[in-house]
């Protein structure tokens, strides 16, 4: 193991590491700390200039309770919900078909198409803004989630192949060779061999696009506009022009916009982080 | 998949092995090339015309070209500063290596300060940028604050200073940057060969020396994994900036990508062709990058075959 494990080394060390790990901790969150505790101030601290102090009384209720009842905020949410959920249904599906049809078969033009969905994926946004937002208008779907939806399952596909492909490639060949020598039909095969053996990698997926399109701007505010079909993102920003330097309710509304994606982490922290760091290890 | 009629139906058992991964890419591939690889053919193609989004497209063969390159003082500047933010953004890498020696430990806790360590990049940009620039705020913020206790004044606060706001942007940027290649480290110094650790260490060798010898070469994977998703990342920096400085103070936080998106979709009128224009630039500077990518998965690839 490196560096030295801290319990190879003097007393002295260990106490040192102990107490400096809370502390750097404290340093490195200092913004989200500071947040948290703006979203509880009242309004009046920020009027005496009190920004960085001890809140001069807690209303943590009134603040959040403005963000849920009296502004968009609850709508927003709904429309993120709306958007990120069939997004993450409709990549996962299609990529563990591409997947499957790449990580399996060997044929002509194989790498060719999976070398397309990766470079794809690396693509700047822009240059498929004005194209992406024609077309959207084009079928009739600006400004509805149903647009925003179609273009990120399209775009994650791309991210998606590449997992599901690597992810497939793992598993033991030889299961799907017998099946076949059984006589089960390829999609049977896919269906009954392969599906139940990628639950990790679906659940990783899962997680991963689920956090991506919930935390999406860009495309947010190219295909939709106002609070019928945007996401929470491009939600806050026209909270943040609606409640100019009313920093607390803008805190408790980033908060509230900021949990689910986190409440997501910390439930299926394994999975995430097996998604995010697929190839880092040989 | 379910054909019916008889005679369809043994050519397609005869073929089967050959037809189904066609059936299976069919969905994906549709959806991918109508959203992603068109599109791309398209821009080029607009990029050759003046277009309001609306009317007619006027074929103006190579002039928005001509004039983005011929002196176009915004477009300087976005480029410059998507140079500045590729190389600071880079500082990521070694800030996550860093963060992650400190961490690889095993004491009581320790995997909840590793998750607690990288929560910043589970937040959308969007946030990450509004609590930023209430950090930097002029005379309120923490930033002036700290910075005042030892006599430096920014005027106009970090992001109302035209020289300082682009650095002032990329910090921000660095913050959830630096917590992804933390993650990646932490995992490829997991899977660090312990015997190879310990011939070194009997060898002789730590700290700097095992690290540079040792440790990173075994940790390349994680290396190169960090490098793409921080040069894609910093080419795509926008969210930062259009929620920090919408591209101000005088358009000195403009890159590329937010440029473009003022061109296209801005109060100012629709200028899709030359907004086209300038996402074909970003496309080929993007472009350089994604051939070294592709090219060294593909070297991986032919070893794995």
């Amino acid at each position: 193991m490196f560096p030295t494990p801290i319990e190879k080394r003097s007393r002295k060390w260990q106490i040192g590491y102990q107490a400096l790990l809370p502390f750097v901790l404290f340093i490195w969150l200092l913004p989200l700390i500071a947040v948290a505790i703006f979203s509880i101030k009242p309004e009046a601290d920020f009027v005496n200039g009190n920004y960085w102090g001890m809140p001069s009384s807690f209303e943590m209720f009134t603040n959040y309770g403005k963000v849920f009842f009296e502004s968009d905020m609850p709508r927003y949410l709904l429309n993120s919900v709306f958007i990120t959920v069939p997004t993450v249904i409709g990549a996962v599906i299609l990529s563990s078909m591409t997947g499957f049809a790449l990580g399996v078969y060997r044929f002509r033009g194989n790498l060719l198409i999976f070398f397309m969905f990766i470079a794809g994926n690396f693509v700047p946004f822009q240059i498929l803004m004005v194209p992406v937002r024609d077309l959207t208008l084009d079928l009739g779907l600006y400004d509805t989630k149903m647009g925003l939806v179609l273009f990120h399952v399209a775009f994650q596909t791309g991210f998606c192949t590449l997992f599901m492909r690597n992810f497939i490639r793992q598993l033991p060949y030889a299961l799907i060779e017998a099946a076949r020598v059984e006589g089960v039909s390829e999609w049977r095969i896919f269906v009954y061999v392969v599906l139940p053996l990628m639950k990790p990698a679906l659940a990783a997926l899962s997680v991963l696009i689920f956090t991506f399109i919930w935390n999406d701007y860009f495309w947010a505010i190219v295909l939709t506009q106002g609070p019928d079909s945007q996401p929470v993102t491009a939600g806050i920003t026209s909270f943040n022009s609606q409640f100019r330097s009313a920093y607390h309710l803008m805190s408790a509304g980033s908060i509230v916009a900021a949990l689910p994606p986190v409440a997501m982490f910390f439930l299926m922290q394994k999975h995430f982080i097996a998604g995010l760091t697929l190839g880092a290890v040989k | 998949m379910t054909t019916t009629t008889a005679p369809t139906r043994s050519w397609y058992k005869r073929n089967e092995i050959a037809v189904t991964p066609w059936l299976f890419l069919i969905p994906g591939i549709i959806f991918f090339a109508l959203y992603v690889i068109f599109p791309i053919f398209q821009s080029f193609w607009i990029s050759f015309h003046e277009w309001d989004g609306l009317g007619e497209k006027t074929w103006v063969g190579t002039a928005n070209y001509e004039r983005l390159l011929g002196g176009d003082r915004k477009f300087g500047i976005s480029f410059w500063n998507n140079v500045r933010w590729l190389a600071l953004y880079l500082l990521a890498i070694p800030m996550g290596l860093f963060i992650s020696l400190f961490l690889n430990q095993k004491v009581f806790g320790i995997r909840l300060y590793k998750s607690l360590f990288f929560f910043p990049f589970v937040i959308s940009q969007v946030v990450v940028g509004l609590v930023f620039s209430w950090f930097y705020l002029p005379n309120d913020g923490l930033f002036d604050i700290i910075v005042g206790t030892v006599g430096i004044d920014v005027s106009g606060g970090i992001l109302g200073n035209p020289n300082t706001a682009t650095y002032g942007i990329i910090a921000a940027g660095l913050w959830p940057q630096t917590a992804y290649c933390m993650i990646l480290y932490l995992t490829g110094l997991n899977a660090v060969d312990p015997e190879q650790v310990e011939a070194a260490r009997l060898d002789g060798a730590k700290g700097a020396r095992m690290l540079w010898y040792v440790i990173l070469p075994q940790l390349k994977p994680a290396t190169f994994i960090a490098f793409v998703v921080t040069i894609i990342g910093a080419l795509r920096s926008f969210d930062f900036i259009a929620v920090m400085t919408n591209g101000g103070p005088f358009g000195s936080t403009r890159v590329l990508s937010f440029y473009m998106f003022e061109e296209s979709l801005s109060e100012f009128g629709f200028r899709m062709g030359y907004g086209a224009a300038i996402a074909v630039v970003l496309f080929f500077l993007m472009l350089i990058f994604i051939t070294y990518f592709l090219w060294s998965m593909y070297q991986d690839e032919k070893g794995a075959r």
